[in-house]
């Protein structure tokens, strides 16, 4: 059968098995709606967050970054699995046992505040867009490779699918999705790279593949992986090039980040009881280490098969899939010695980053782009996204395969994408609508603005993901700064410190986020052509900077409590409170 | 009101002991000394480079799997003293 049918087949079982879900779980009170009526199990909440948690960034992207960054993908690792450490042992059994219904809840009772609740939900709001418009990318990149469609109508299906679940659904329908899609996502990942596995190294196990001798060789992969970059003038895939300190910032700020996500934190509000929210923290990372201990397994294998498959090889004989690639534009090949054959080296192959293609075709039959050709020997030009999707068919796997990584791949986007509407609809009907501007609507009438702001939430995530602004792609990683300067530091104030008063928790809040949201947009908007660590304050990049936002915080919030009011005394007995499990 | 006090701070010595692994883990093994551990190698990993990308993650799984199992015993003693 073909590629494109297959692919037709299994995408569309997954998506009818997640219409039958909502429909079998339709959301019939606020309760439902927001926390599936906190009754879920500890197992299916673990794998439900790890659903909700790993997004396209995750199953598509991260393992071609690290493929390209080598030991530095490392914060990406470290920063996003160890986040879950700080959400289990600070956070979440305290948010359980406060059991209300969103993250802002939390911040505008313990800091008695309206204020506090409204700067939570602006964080909120603007830490969940920028994160839920990479997802609706992610949808297109799939679509328009794997089932040729256009962009826009694949961008389209996917609001349909999760207009149709998160709507009707809510929290419940949510949570039930979220588990079928992390078993279809975890299924997809793993299957092509156990494969891999097999292929390069005869280990059936990509974790343990990775540190194995390559099959008939007495080499080690790694060793290898060295050996072959450094003929091609690159440094060692083993070694360190960041600083230190930029590397312990980035991996701080995507710790903290991850704790603060509220769509993640959410999620922890729908089990019953507050030992569950332990146990489902630990099943959740679990669940996530199944695939982030095989990322960079996959990383290194799809390296050397890439490097296998195209350096030196001639352009008219590659296989389909470069050009598929190249047909789409996320591959460029520029003959700079004009020998017809591929040459791979370090450096930009082009002048602008991204190719820019004409109409014409060269001599072996590439497309011809119009950018300058650098003066360095690297004739490839490789959007990163695409290593884990063009993996299968780089390795020559068989067709179900590459349809069942589609399959997952969408499976990721659309479960974040679900967690991410819920949250930004709760924040919106809940926080503002009912606890702000009209506190006398009834229950019924707060779950219908529930359902009417998801609904738009969702239309502006899909025009995010038919006309992707400009600035998208860069801003989805400093949504963790952003969450780890101003959410994260209140939160695990507000349980660890009865001092720390409301004009403390806004000071802090405001005072890190605007220092972190003026560092990333200095450098990446003002001034980008600064962005080096030369310019940097302490050495720290944008995307690290997050940690001193943190401090930040931390630190405008102790000074301020410490000189103004301490808090009432119910504020003392509710701190009291959520610190015992029962 | 003193169990209460002494549970709060038996909960506070346990999240100190595991958050001082997790930082060991990572922040340790994986950045600070990493390149000294890349001194010793166990099958195809240094073990600093191991570390970085797949030890730690694997210890914070135990950290969570242990935290779980502490506060479940401490709940526990908690809560027969209570009665």
């Amino acid at each position: 059968m073909d590629l494109q049918f297959l692919t037709y087949l299994i995408a569309g079982a997954s998506f009818a098995l997640y219409i039958g879900i909502a429909l079998w779980s339709k959301a019939s009170s606020t309760n439902e709606f927001y926390i599936a009526g906190g009754g879920v199990h500890p197992v299916a909440n673990g794998m439900a967050t790890a659903a909700d948690w790993m997004s396209a960034a995750s199953f598509i992207s991260m393992a071609g970054i690290i493929s390209f960054m080598g030991r530095d993908g490392a914060v990406y690792l470290m920063g996003w699995t160890g986040g879950y450490v700080l959400l289990a042992l600070l956070l979440a059994p305290y948010l359980r046992k406060f059991g209300k219904y969103t993250v802002p809840d939390f911040i505008g009772e313990r800091y008695y505040s309206k204020i506090a609740r409204f700067v939570a939900v602006l964080c909120l709001i603007f830490v969940s867009f920028t994160y839920i418009a990479g997802q609706m990318r992610g949808v297109g990149i799939v679509f328009s490779r794997f089932l040729e469609v256009d962009i826009n109508t694949g961008v389209i299906v996917g609001m349909v699918i999760v207009f149709i679940y998160a709507v009707l659904g809510g929290m419940k329908g949510i949570t039930y999705t979220q588990v079928a899609q992390y078993c279809v996502l975890i299924f997809a990942y793993m299957v092509p790279a156990i494969f891999i596995s097999i292929l390069i190294t005869g280990n059936p196990v990509p974790q343990l593949g990775f540190g194995s001798k390559i099959l008939n060789e007495d080499i080690y992969l790694l060793d290898k992986l060295n050996l072959v970059l450094n003929d091609l003038g690159f440094n060692d895939y083993t070694e360190s090039i960041r600083s230190k300190i930029d590397v312990f910032c980035i991996t701080a700020a995507l710790m903290a980040g991850t704790a603060g996500l509220p769509h993640v934190i959410v999620r922890f509000f729908t089990v019953p009881r507050v030992r569950d929210a332990r146990t489902s923290a630990g099943w959740a990372l679990m669940f996530i280490a199944i695939l982030y201990t095989t990322a960079p397994a996959v990383s290194s294998f799809s390296r050397l098969n890439f490097i296998d498959t195209i350096h030196n090889s001639e352009y008219q004989t590659t296989p389909q899939w470069f050009k598929n690639w190249e047909n789409i534009g996320l591959i460029s090949w520029s003959d700079k010695n004009n020998d017809g054959i591929i040459q791979y080296g370090p450096g930009k192959a082009l002048e602008n980053t991204k190719p820019i293609f004409s109409n014409q075709r060269g001599e072996s039959g590439e497309r011809v782009v119009l950018n300058k050709p650098s003066d360095n020997n690297n004739e490839i030009y490789i959007d990163r996204d695409i290593m884990v999707l063009a993996n299968p068919e780089i390795a020559a796997l068989p067709n179900w395969v590459i349809a069942l990584v589609a399959a997952g791949a969408l499976a990721a986007a659309l479960s974040t994408a679900a967690g991410l509407l819920l949250v930004i609809s709760s924040a919106i009907s809940h926080d503002l609508m009912k606890k702000i501007f009209r506190p006398s609507i009834n229950d019924k009438q707060e779950l219908f603005y529930a359902r009417l702001s998801a609904a738009i939430a969702i239309a502006i995530a899909g025009i995010f993901g038919i006309y992707p602004p400009a600035f998208v792609a860069q801003v989805v990683a400093f949504a963790f700064g952003l969450a780890a300067s101003s959410i994260f530091p209140v939160l695990i104030m507000g349980i660890f410190s009865k001092r720390i008063n409301s004009v403390g928790a806004i000071s802090g809040m405001v005072s890190g986020l605007i220092f972190t949201l003026s560092y990333i947009v200095f450098f990446k908007f003002i001034s980008p052509e600064l962005n080096s660590p030369d310019h940097w304050i302490l050495g720290i990049s944008p995307e690290g900077i997050g940690v001193v936002g943190m401090l930040i915080n931390f630190f405008f919030a102790i000074i301020i409590s410490s000189i103004t009011k301490p808090p009432p005394e119910e504020i003392r007995t509710l701190v009291n409170k959520i610190r015992q499990p029962s | 009101m003193k169990i209460k006090l002494s549970y709060w701070s038996a909960n506070i010595l346990i999240v100190i002991f595991l958050l001082s692994i997790w930082f060991l883990s990572s922040f340790g093994a994986g950045i600070l000394f990493t390149e000294y551990l890349d001194k010793f190698q166990i099958g195809g990993f240094k073990v600093g480079f191991w570390f970085s990308q797949q030890g730690s993650i694997i210890t914070f799984v135990l950290i969570i799997v242990l935290y779980c199992f502490l506060m479940n015993r401490l709940d526990k003693i908690y809560n027969s003293e209570g009665e």
